[in-house]
């Protein structure tokens, strides 16, 4: 008989003195465990720099929750570009990304990875692909682009389904030539979907235009920064005075010009003006 | 007493012949692995008749599954999944609740394939003694993974769990999940007899709750006919449910109504006075008792 027998055949006495202590043993074990596997998720719950989650994801520390693990969307891929995570990549085993260079997002206009979907991992609301927000593009390398090398090259350009929207092409002087034009590459947050066929199609040797999650390749302004600029169209005019030259209060007849010094006030004909130099908000004016 | 040395079985086989003796052995292989195929002819050939995995599948375009551990861990982390997924967790709880909840275990698992090697191993080997552990340490783990997925905010369990990663492993590619199923495989044949099945998988767990009301049982329509050679207590992954109901403990019906009976039929196979069989719950009802489970 094996020992589990024979401990039963053991008065029930001797089993509920032993019980509180093994409880307690029990608890501490299973309760580092509950520990150890908690902070070991912590490192899967940021989304390496090379792992695009499928389009409608949802924000990354809730997909890790929220994803069932069942891989629907990666059978329902058309273009099989979906694989599951294993246990030794550094993000939650078992939930869906794609490697942009390898093979990016084509952007299937019905979207049946969402539609595949059985959670809310994936958000079911998203019904128009190009509003997708997958990743962003990023320029990483200007030494090695070959438009900013001063070559037509254009492809991630061109390549680009959001055509002419999510990069333009910016022209700026060749310094280099001297008369020549550089097409600059210019990604457009608002408009790029980080499908990443810019990435995959950028014909150099390691790509120069990449792919990122979005937490990665977005910065952000502070929350109480305004653009003054932003700021005048709101309010459909300027918001603070206008701009009055630079005084010096300098000794009389004196006068100050930038790199020459101080200098004597040429005699001038006198002629009636206006006081000039306050702001208008002395003048008794209105802004 | 002679037969106490011959190998659990043996006399079964003499009495009804090898194949009656392995009758639900087959059958259970064959479910496992048949399941198993249903999940790899997709990615195989293209065949697509089930496209997911056990976690959330989706059966001839029309039948969503999903497992109900993998329900409860996201109800934990607070996502409520699409409506297709909460039908899908009902009729898995349906099912189970009709053909008994650990037959999971028994009958679908992937994992029971590598434990039950790794203990039929263990027995060839002569392996004996190891560690002991209550078997309610499942409990506490079960609970374990549910209270770190609410705190942690995402499905902790998920990362280490043999279960998913043996079976989407096989469906979606293998990495360095194999090195967690060896973890387990080297576990039960050399630390800990039913170590995994029996003392800490949650998943088992799980549906063992479910199992707590579920119709199919395992009945003993004949327990007088006992000639206690203990064959069904060493073949049984789960040898504390049968002697309540083989030894009438407590005046208890003849009929295995612990939760954590797999409904594997090994000792139905084993028992050469067939004592056991499969039976439903209705109607077993004849000692004091009977329909309330054991208590712990
Ligand atoms: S939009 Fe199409 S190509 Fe992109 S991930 Fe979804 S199914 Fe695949
Ligand atoms: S279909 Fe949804 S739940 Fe399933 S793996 Fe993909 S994202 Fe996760
Ligand atoms: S495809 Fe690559 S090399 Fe060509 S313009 Fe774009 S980033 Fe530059
Ligand atoms: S106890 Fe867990 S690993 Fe074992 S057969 Fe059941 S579900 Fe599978
Ligand atoms: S009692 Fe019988 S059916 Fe239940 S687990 Fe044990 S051997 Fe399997």
């Amino acid at each position: 008989m094996d020992n589990e027998n024979k401990l039963r055949v053991k008065g029930p006495g001797s089993a509920r003195r032993q019980f509180p202590a093994d409880t307690a043993r029990m608890a501490c074990g299973v309760g580092l465990l509950g520990l150890g596997l908690s902070l070991y998720a912590r490192h899967a719950k940021a989304l390496p720099p090379a792992a695009i989650r499928p389009p409608g994801a949802i924000p990354e520390a809730e997909f890790s929750a929220a994803c069932i693990r069942c891989g629907m969307c990666v059978r329902d891929c058309p273009f099989d570009i979906l694989l599951l995570a294993k246990p030794e990549e550094p993000m939650s085993t078992g939930t869906p990304y794609f490697v942009a260079r390898q093979a990016p997002c084509e952007m299937c206009e019905d979207i049946p990875c969402i539609k595949a979907c059985p959670t809310n991992a994936l958000d079911h609301s998203l019904t128009d692909i190009t509003k997708s927000k997958m990743g962003l593009a990023v320029l990483v390398d200007q030494e090695t682009c070959l438009n900013f090398l001063g070559l037509r090259c254009d492809i991630c350009y061109r390549v680009c389904p959001v055509l002419d929207k999510a990069i333009t092409l910016d022209p700026q002087n060749n310094l280099r030539t001297g008369k020549h034009t550089l097409f600059i590459p210019v990604v457009h947050s608002e408009h790029c979907t980080g499908c990443g066929l810019c990435e995959k199609a950028c014909p150099t040797e390691i790509a120069a235009i990449k792919v990122f999650p979005l937490y990665l390749a977005k910065g952000q302004l502070s929350a109480h920064y305004r653009l003054g600029w932003v700021e005048k169209e709101k309010a459909g005019g300027s918001l603070v005075a206008p701009d009055v030259e630079h005084q010096y209060n300098m000794p009389e007849g004196m006068q100050y010009e930038h790199g020459k010094g101080l200098s004597a006030v040429p005699p001038a004909p006198i002629s009636p003006v206006e006081p000039v130099g306050l702001p208008k908000a002395f003048q008794g004016g209105k802004l | 007493m002679s037969a106490g040395f011959l190998r659990p079985g043996a006399e079964a086989i003499a009495e009804k012949g090898w194949l009656l003796a392995h009758k639900w052995l087959i059958l259970r292989r064959a479910s496992q692995i048949g399941i198993l195929l249903l999940f790899l002819v997709g990615p195989w050939f293209k065949w697509w008749i089930v496209k997911g995995n056990l976690n959330y599948s989706y059966t001839l375009d029309f039948l969503p599954l999903t497992d109900a551990f993998q329900f409860v861990q996201l109800l934990a982390a607070r996502q409520i999944p699409e409506t297709i997924a909460i039908i899908g967790a009902g009729l898995v709880v349906l099912f189970y609740w009709l053909v008994g909840g650990r037959t999971y275990c028994s009958w679908v698992c992937p994992v029971n394939l590598v434990t039950d090697l790794a203990n039929w191993l263990r027995a060839r080997l002569g392996l004996k003694g190891g560690a002991h552990l209550s078997r309610q340490t499942r409990y506490w783990i079960f609970g374990m993974a549910l209270v770190a997925t609410a705190l942690s905010g995402t499905l902790v369990w998920e990362m280490v769990n043999p279960v998913t990663l043996l079976q989407r492993g096989l469906i979606f590619g293998m990495g360095f999940a194999w090195t967690v199923i060896l973890a387990v495989f080297l576990f039960d044949l050399f630390v800990m007899r039913h170590g995994w099945c029996g003392h800490f998988c949650p998943v088992g767990v799980c549906y063992s709750l479910i199992g707590k009301f579920s119709l199919l049982r395992v009945k003993l329509p004949a327990r007088e006919a006992c000639n206690d050679c203990m064959d069904c207590f060493a073949v049984c992954p789960e040898q504390q449910v049968i002697r309540p109901a083989l030894k009438a403990i407590n005046g208890r019906a003849p009929i295995i109504l612990d939760e954590n009976c797999t409904n594997c039929g090994r000792c139905i196979d084993v028992c050469s006075k067939n004592v056991f069989r499969f039976g439903a719950r209705i109607g077993a009802a004849t000692g004091a008792g009977a329909v309330a489970p054991l208590p712990k």
